[in-house]
């Protein structure tokens, strides 16, 4: 895997031990020249980008600037939306998913997503884990019931709903809601879990234990998070990439980007100038 | 210093204007209540259990004896099969318009503007479609395919006047769907492809069931419709009177709102018939009614759940 | 990672695809068919390929074994099937009833007319035993006349009335509901007006015939109980339903902040309403009446029950008249199928089918243009 445009980053993960740098890993998602255009608008603009397996990467910029664009190029969500093309090139394990051989549901197993605002099925807490479970395949009643109860226990429901699996989605908090999602996610084992300012509408003490499950699930998936909270991107990633107006201005080491920007912008942005 | 926001000048013209439109209102209320109360306080009387279950053998127009419960059937009757040929046509052409087709393709704007016409066609425009499409078409072809000496299926009957009926209200379930297809959060639907459900599981598991209220709405709305209408089944199977109840799909039929056409028209003494035709018209009123009072309490409740699902 | 597929194609999401986009197409279909076949059945009239003059050469009765039996078939146009079904002796007679036809339309000089001709459709024609050209609906008859004019008068006449009552009162309640009644009781109005709607229009005709007319004939006094003016009321109630929820909907689309930001200037809620909110949503008001037009120009039972059905040319609102629907819904079961009443009737069919395919397609785009100008592109 030869990535011209990582060089810096791959080096400079490996090197400092001052900083609470983690160690090397390989790049899962690689996007070349990646471009996405609603109809004759050029909302991506060309995103060269390596993301590296189990760590949290994530994506910042103003609103507007393509950052949850990119986001949905992974799972190919953006498919959904009339008019929409991509062109260039979007790596997942060394695979291109936009080939036309690609089965995007296969691929959709294997990238899963949390969404901005809490989704949950109106259905039970457990048919909402179940349903993804079912989807592929698994039938037998003990085998579902076992993975709903770790999937819940993973994303830390699993005390606040032992008692209530049987009822409701809707009846949940708005953070116990995101936090379903987030276990019905990583119920169908995916490698990455792409998540869409999965904090944006929770308050803070919600938010906080949103953040906490993701540095948890750091152990066992890639995980890439769009945020318009800096403060929550330092805390959480390891990686942070800068977008602005359909462009990637920076992609660097959290820590670097919030503390010794390489571009103007990045920093006019991350102390707050703009944005 | 209160008195500078005191009303001191009397605004004639906005006074006249909300009294007109509250007039105009009230005029509204008043039509429902007059028609609904006349005829209930002269057709309740005569309904009775004996009304409900007795045929029309001995003379359909004597007040004692005629009873309507052949009209009953029929109308039940044709207006059941109708719900078998709407539902699965009109249910799916609205998930295909939602789900499916590309919003503003060729197409798409096709099957829309075809379905606005299809609800503005006059109801008697219908029954000649029947006649001409189901009747002479259709019905003619099977009976040449099957060499009846009579014509069996090319003539009037309950098959007929149904898929009429069907033809007729087709935009209005349609519509309801639509209407509660597109209600749903987009989330739903994106969680549901996320995980990796394909297009027609995530349809089945997630938004059918989500909507199904509107299109039960759909449905009481088109059954209600249909169990009025008379100018699509003039021609295609109602009949002015017959010995017995539907027996197949080939049959005739008496049907209630005919029965009041016929009440109305063919009497001998119009006057001494009034209890049986406002008796008549009761029924065919409570069935309409309870029928649109079901569907908007559906729709309602419908609303407030999916308010709460956001 | 195995992405790629692997089984190429899912069947089952094909077959339901391809099964809902088929199921989808029927409405077009339908509204295809509905031209195709209301429509193919008048075609000969509009061609002018139907004749309804008495037939010329008459055969004899007594030539019936002689002739071979397609000519004689042809002669009493009947179809083939038509005429297996029928025995000797039925055919004898039919044979006999054109020789007296015959001989009676000797005596009257419009016997050899073709009264399909659009001529005769559209113009006054003085007929035989008539002091003056005359337009007259007269299918049943010796020489059947087919006039349009009267039922297209008294089409008209209906709906005008209909609109004349209407419309006001309907404008006025959705202006009020949508704009000065209270929240609650906005909740209890509207769906009580929508109740109307659910009034079966047998109901409503039955019920204008039988107890509005005598009131109506009290109050003005005309010699007919059944007229225009009756018709046009009870189509009235049956249109007041439709156009109170179009023009609701029109007035409730106009943005909140129009009339908020009226009444913050000191304006009374009736000034909002009247001079801020209705000329923003005047095209849906006007599509209203459009689609109220459509409604009361297709609808037939109320003015076959109402109308006093008399196929006369007639100005006055107090006469009987008789609508294009009423003719279709009162003659239909008489005609032979094919024959040019039962053409004719088709005919009348098309001509309404056409105009309210038009006011669909008028108030449509009203509609549309009201909407994208409330979302800013004006």
């Amino acid at each position: 895997m030869s990535s011209d445009f990582l060089p810096r980053l791959t080096m400079e993960a490996t090197v400092p031990a001052d900083e609470v740098t983690p160690p090397p890993s390989a790049p899962l998602i690689e996007t070349k020249h990646l471009e996405l255009f609603y109809g004759q608008h050029r909302a991506l603009k060309g995103i060269d980008l390596a993301i590296l397996e189990k760590r949290v990467t994530a994506l910042i910029g103003p609103s507007g600037c393509g950052k949850s664009t990119y986001l949905r190029c992974f799972n190919r969500m953006n498919d959904l939306i009339d008019g929409c093309r991509v062109v260039g090139e979007c790596r997942i394990g060394g695979e291109d998913i936009y080939d036309p051989k690609v089965d995007v549901i296969e691929l959709r197993k294997r990238v899963g997503m949390v969404f901005q605002k809490s989704n949950p099925f109106p259905k039970s807490i457990f048919e909402n884990i179940a349903y993804g479970l079912r989807l592929h395949g698994q039938k037998t009643k003990p085998e579902i019931e076992a993975v709903v109860e770790k999937s819940l226990r993973d994303a830390a429901l699993w005390d606040e709903v032992k008692d209530r699996l049987n009822q409701s989605a809707l009846g949940l908090s708005g953070g116990q809601q995101q936090r379903l999602c987030i276990a019905r996610a990583i119920a169908i084992r995916p490698e990455i879990i792409l998540m869409d300012e999965p904090a944006s509408a929770l308050d803070p003490l919600a938010t906080t234990k949103i953040e906490e499950l993701i540095l948890g699930l750091k152990r066992d998936f890639t995980i890439v998070i769009v945020t318009h909270n800096m403060q929550q991107a330092t805390r959480i990633s390891d990686f942070t990439a800068f977008f602005y107006l359909g462009e990637l201005i920076e992609y660097d080491l959290t820590s670097r980007i919030f503390t010794n920007p390489a571009k103007k912008q990045t920093e006019d942005y991350v102390t707050g100038r703009f944005g | 210093m209160n008195r500078r926001f005191a009303g001191q000048r009397r605004d004639v013209v906005s006074l006249l204007g909300t009294g007109l439109t509250l007039g105009a209102t009230l005029i509204c209320l008043g039509i429902l209540a007059v028609i609904l109360g006349y005829l209930l306080w002269l057709g309740a009387p005569q309904v009775s259990w004996r009304f409900l279950t007795a045929g029309a053998e001995s003379d359909m127009f004597d007040v004692n004896k005629a009873g309507i419960f052949p009209m009953l059937i029929g109308t039940v009757a044709r207006v059941f099969l109708m719900t078998l040929f709407v539902i699965p046509i009109g249910v799916t052409t609205a998930v295909y318009l939602t789900e499916y087709a590309a919003n503003n393709s060729l197409l798409t704007r096709f099957i829309r503007g075809a379905v606005n016409n299809l609800a503005g066609v006059p109801s008697i425009v219908f029954g000649l479609f029947g006649v001409g499409f189901f009747i002479n078409f259709i019905g003619g072809q099977l009976d040449e395919w099957s060499a009846s000496p009579a014509p069996h299926w090319g003539k009037p009957a309950l098959l007929w006047a149904s898929l009429t009926l069907a033809v007729m209200t087709l935009p209005v379930v349609i519509v309801a769907t639509e209407e509660s297809l597109k209600a749903i959060p987009p989330g739903l639907r994106e969680a549901s492809l996320a995980l990796g459900a394909t297009k027609l599981q995530t349809l089945c598991q997630i938004v059918v069931p989500h909507a199904l209220p509107g299109i039960l709405t759909g449905g009481i709305l088109a059954i209600s419709r249909a169990a009025g209408e008379v100018a699509p089944i003039l021609f295609t199977g109602a009949a002015y009177y017959l010995r017995d109840t539907p027996k197949s799909l080939s049959d005739q039929f008496m049907d209630l709102a005919y029965h009041v056409f016929v009440l109305s028209t063919q009497s001998p003494n119009i006057e001494a018939t009034r209890p049986l035709l406002f008796g008549t018209v009761v029924v065919l009123l409570l069935l309409t009614f309870s029928l649109n009072w079901v569907a908007i309490i559906v729709r309602a409740r419908m609303r407030r759940a999916n308010r709460v699902g956001n | 990672m195995g992405i790629h597929r692997s089984h190429r194609v899912r069947p089952l999401e094909w077959l339901a695809e391809q099964l809902i986009r088929l199921l989808s197409l029927t409405a077009i279909l339908v509204v295809f068919l509905i031209f195709l076949f209301v429509g193919r059945e008048s075609l000969p009239i509009v061609l002018g390929q139907m004749n309804s003059a008495a037939p010329q050469t008459v055969i004899p009765v007594e030539q019936f074994d002689s002739l071979p039996s397609e000519r004689i078939r042809a002669y009493l146009g009947l179809s083939a099937k038509e005429f297996q079904s029928l025995n000797q002796e039925t055919l004898k007679a039919l044979l006999e009833i054109r020789v007296e036809a015959a001989l009676e339309g000797s005596t009257n000089r419009d016997a050899g007319l073709n009264t399909t001709e659009w001529r005769y459709l559209l113009k006054p024609y003085q007929w035989s035993d008539y002091e003056r050209p005359v337009y007259i609906w007269q299918p049943v008859s010796e020489v059947p006349k087919y006039n349009l004019v009267p039922l297209l008068v008294g089409s008209l006449k209906t709906t005008l009335a209909a609109l004349f009552f209407s419309v006001p009162i309907a404008l006025g309640a959705a202006l009020y509901v949508s704009q000065l009644a209270s929240p609650s009781a906005k909740e209890l109005i509207k769906p009580a007006i929508e109740l109307l709607s659910a009034i079966p229009s047998v109901v409503l005709g039955s019920f204008a015939m039988l107890v509005l007319a005598t009131a109506l004939q009290a109050l003005t006094g005309s010699q007919f109980r059944l007229n225009a003016l009756l018709a046009g009321i009870a189509l009235g109630m049956a249109s007041i339903p439709v156009i109170f929820s179009l023009a609701e909907d029109a007035l409730t689309s106009v943005p909140v902040a129009y009339t908020q930001a009226a009444l913050a200037l000191g304006a009374s809620r009736w000034r909002a309403a009247w001079q801020i909110v209705l000329p923003a949503a005047i095209p849906g008001v006007f599509a209203a009446v459009v689609l109220g037009f459509g409604r009361c120009i297709g609808e037939t039972m109320v003015v076959l029950l109402a109308s006093g059905n008399a196929s006369i040319l007639s100005g006055s609102f107090l006469d009987p008249c008789r609508t294009l629907t009423a003719t279709i819904a009162a003659e239909l079961g008489e005609p032979v199928v094919g024959s040019h009443h039962y053409r004719m009737l088709f005919l009348l069919g098309t001509l309404l089918f056409t105009v309210t395919f038009l006011t669909n397609v008028v108030g449509d785009l009203v509609m549309h243009r009201l909407k994208s100008g409330l979302e800013g592109r004006k």
